[in-house]
């Protein structure tokens, strides 16, 4: 065993001699397979972490919005609607929503403007969201001026700045009294944006939706798993460009790192001939490449990941932000919560270590296996 | 004592550019001797060291060591028998460059695991005795012709063979430093080392401590044997 152990010293200490005899090649290819390991790993964990802050932020969204369809276009709902709406079985809960968008040309900005439902507001005050906050370079008691939809300038005083958990989706946010609300976009009493349904039993939401399509066919249940997929979707296919857009330079390292892993040079196969010469055995000569391999790929891999998560987490995605994020005046100061996924580090691993190591141990296979006697030619 | 019963060796067998090195050479070798393999270039004696070495198979016939048959050994076993049965100091010494001379007179021994400070020590004994202790920290390419090759003579010899096999050794040499090889092949033989040599350099066959001289032409022996 000990002896075991030993053969095992010997042979990490002549492949990390060896590694540094070739030390401008070695490094070179370090430099290159880390930084599309850093890409990768920044792609992947930046948009699963926008997909898991999605996640967070729906967890506590209704099961159930009900929007009123006119001409294939998004309508107000009458407040009759909620009534009908409550006496379906299995629907606990039913509140009308107010929220709209509002243009704001001093900034080219837009905003969504929201009545709370949790939070009761005095007349004329608002709460702003940190990214509005940050615009207009303002702070509680500060007044801020919107042009109301009969054209009057309305001064809103803000009483609040919010600090969301996540500053994905309330960066844009401003919240405002029913009453403010209503005489800012000028929506009678009676209607609604759109109505959220509470259900008793969640595996029940798309029976729900149906019995609501059923009595109202004039509208359009939205369930909160759709509005999930529909946000994994974009990440993904956001995901998708930047890997579409990175794919050429992964084409290039894998024809450079299969070039320098798979072709061994004359030096590398003299050198075999005289470890085998001198009695070293073809697993011994394996064994080394292969530690070299690993060692590369493996540094690599760490080296990259570990970048990665340092600027997906801490340096907030420099890189990738405006792409993975999407486009926006304002843009939400999002620092996403630290987190490893397994199956995402296992399939990173297996896609760059994997083939790395396989492309060095098949041509020291070949060249390891043959006699030994070409070197004394 | 090595045995060699009708050995061929044909290279690309089967193809067209097939090639009969050695052509059926039945050889017997004694213990503790110097025996000398003489022949112009391309008459197969390379080939024969390799083959003696078990550095390659033959084609056919037998080898046998010391009454064991190595032919047909399988490739661990015939490892474990060169590794510690031969040594080998190669024509153009092979040493591996970027590696200090003590690090390449240690390589051989690394399969076998031994305890690294007596591996270092017995390295560093080896080079004292064939004067360059004093380079051991240097790096191979910084070593002269003749250093080189004693550097070789003491990678060969640290597993403590019973054989050692040179091919061409004092091809690289001057007459000076090809007398004070065979000082140390005289020396070696003294220690009761088995040497097997080929060289067409009149230094090494010519020299009176050489025992036996095997002439090998067109891949058979042409006289000695």
């Amino acid at each position: 065993m000990l002896t075991f152990i030993r053969r095992q010293k010997y042979l990490i200490d002549y492949t990390l001699s060896s590694l540094l005899r070739r030390k401008t090649k070695n490094l070179g290819l370090l430099l290159v397979y880390t930084l599309i390991v850093f890409l990768l790993a920044s792609v992947m964990l930046y948009t699963h972490a926008l997909q898991r802050e999605a996640g967070i932020i729906l967890a506590e969204s209704p099961e159930l919005i009900v929007q009123r369809m006119v001409a294939g276009r998004h309508d107000l709902v009458p407040a009759e609607y909620l009534e009908a709406l409550r006496g379906i079985r299995g629907v606990r809960a039913a509140q009308g929503r107010l929220w709209g968008y509002y243009y704001d040309p001093v900034v080219k900005a837009n905003y969504t403007l929201l009545v709370p439902a949790d939070r009761a507001l005095q007349r004329g005050e608002i709460v702003v969201g940190a990214g509005v906050a940050r615009t207009h370079n303002m702070g509680r008691g500060d007044y801020l001026t919107l042009r109301a939809a009969d054209g009057k300038a309305m001064p809103l005083r803000v009483a609040d700045v919010l600090h969301h958990e996540s500053e994905l989706v309330s960066a844009d946010l401003i919240l405002l009294g029913e009453a403010d609300y209503r005489e800012f976009f000028r929506i009678d009493a009676g209607l609604y944006t759109d109505l959220a349904l509470q259900v008793r039993n969640p595996r029940e939401v798309r029976t729900i939706a149906e019995k609501v399509t059923r009595l109202f066919p004039d509208t359009r249940p939205i369930l909160r798993e759709e509005i999930l997929r529909t946000y994994d979707s974009i990440f993904n296919w956001r995901q998708g460009i930047v890997v579409v857009l990175l794919s050429g330079a992964i084409l290039a390292f894998a024809i450079f790192a299969w070039d320098k892993a798979s072709g061994l040079s004359a030096e590398e196969k003299r050198e075999i001939g005289i470890l085998k010469a001198i009695g070293w055995e073809t697993s011994d000569v394996i064994r080394m490449k292969f530690w070299e391999g690993a060692v590369i790929s493996l540094s690599a891999f760490l080296g990259g990941y570990l970048l990665a998560y340092l600027h997906v987490f801490y340096g907030a995605a420099m890189l990738f932000e405006p792409v993975l994020k999407g486009w926006a005046v304002l843009y939400p100061a999002f620092r996403p919560v630290p987190f490893i996924d397994g199956l995402q580090v296992a399939t990173l691993f297996f896609l760059t270590v994997f083939p790395y190591t396989a492309a060095t141990i098949v041509p020291v296979w070949r060249a390891a296996i043959m006699d030994p006697d070409a070197v004394m030619r | 004592m090595i045995e060699l019963s009708e050995v061929r060796k044909v290279f690309n067998q089967g193809k067209p550019n097939e090639f009969c090195a050695i052509r059926g050479i039945s050889l017997r070798i004694e213990a503790h001797e110097i025996t000398v393999l003489k022949g112009p270039s391309g008459s197969g004696k390379t080939t024969l060291l390799s083959l003696i070495g078990c550095l390659a198979r033959p084609s056919s016939g037998r080898i046998t060591l010391n009454g064991r048959a190595l032919s047909g050994l399988p490739e661990r076993f015939l490892t474990d028998v060169r590794r510690r049965t031969f040594g080998f100091v190669f024509q153009h010494f092979n040493l591996i460059k970027g590696l200090t001379v003590l690090e390449n007179v240690m390589l051989p021994a690394y399969p076998a695991g031994p305890e690294w400070s007596a591996l270092r020590r017995q390295a560093q004994q080896l080079l004292e005795r064939f004067g360059i202790g004093a380079k051991a920290g240097y790096k191979v390419e910084w070593l002269s012709g003749g250093e080189a090759q004693r550097v070789a003579i003491c990678r060969a010899l640290i597993n403590d063979p019973e054989v050692l096999i040179a091919d061409e050794p004092t091809a690289n040499l001057d007459t000076k430093l090809s007398r004070e090889f065979m000082e140390i092949v005289r020396m070696l033989k003294e220690q009761g080392k088995t040497v097997i040599l080929t060289s067409h350099d009149p230094v090494v066959f010519a020299a009176p401590v050489v025992d036996r001289l095997i002439e090998v032409r067109d891949g058979l022996i042409a006289g000695g044997a």
